[in-house]
């Protein structure tokens, strides 16, 4: 059986890929796809860490954060498109009208 | 063979999680993030996680990255121009594609036709399911928090369906 520090290593290494992406990309929808790969990180890790432990817990956990994340991503892509209709880009750079 | 799986989908998880951060095509990013998802519940099914696997595969891969497509196509961000010439590759991948796919299926199906398949196992199982052992709990100890999930769903519905409409006046 592999070790669960393999397990988490992966993540962590998922979970760093996807704060790269959310601090250097600046198109707003691989930003919100970094963000899904950073939960899935983190689900990686509950999911090991719940067969290490033996119990089920960290798998319902899992199941909310799917719950959540959907949620997130239909708002996300939602405000995508308000934004898109109304500034033509999704270049992050450019959406500034709430900056101070 | 479970380090060697493990190494081999930790890999594919890995590399096309850095195709989904570092390509500069929104299309590519989603199709790469689909492969990580796959990966990633070809790895819960190493953990012995069944029911999160396939809701992985269910939810993930097949909704949100559906979703991110459709927004994609909707903005229309790719310049897409395709390649003429190369069409005779593009066709031979295709062919050993669905090649190995037949090849891939073939057996699994003869089992399915034979019916030696999922009547061996017994009615009354002395251990439990994964999936049966997540409803358990579920829908005794997680009961609220599944129903404030419910409502939490229903809420990014309607908010989303508020924020996506054309803006009334």
């Amino acid at each position: 059986m592999v070790d669960v520090q393999h397990y988490l290593v992966v993540s962590a290494a998922l979970f760093s890929l996807g704060v790269i992406g959310v601090m250097f990309r600046r198109n707003l929808i691989v930003i919100l796809m970094s963000l899904e790969l950073m939960l899935n990180a983190v689900n990686l890790s509950f999911v090991a860490i719940s067969r290490y432990l033996g119990s089920i817990e960290g798998q319902i956990v899992v199941l909310f954060v799917m719950v959540v994340a959907a949620a997130e991503v239909a708002v996300g892509l939602a405000i995508a498109v308000a934004v898109f209709r109304q500034k033509g880009t999704i270049n992050v750079n450019e959406i500034n009208i709430m900056k101070w | 063979m479970e380090a060697v799986l493990f190494y081999a989908l930790a890999a594919v998880t890995l590399v096309s999680g850095v195709f989904v951060v570092f390509l500069r095509r929104p299309v590519h990013n989603v199709l790469f993030m689909i492969l990580a998802m796959i990966g990633l519940a070809c790895l819960y099914i190493l953990l012995h996680a069944e029911f999160l696997a396939m809701v992985q595969i269910i939810v993930y891969a097949g909704a949100i990255m559906v979703l991110f497509l459709f927004v994609i196509m909707l903005l229309n961000l790719d310049e897409f121009v395709m390649p003429s010439e190369r069409r005779k590759v593009r066709y031979g991948i295709g062919i050993v594609l669905a090649m190995m796919l037949i090849v891939f299926l073939i057996p699994a199906s003869r089992g399915m036709l034979s019916g030696a398949g999922p009547a061996s196992v017994p009615a009354d199982m002395a251990n439990l399911t994964n999936t049966e052992i997540i409803a358990r709990e579920l829908f005794t100890t997680y009961l609220l928090p599944f129903e404030l999930a419910s409502v939490l769903l229903l809420a990014a519905i309607v908010g989303t369906v508020v924020i996506g409409r054309k803006s009334a006046r």
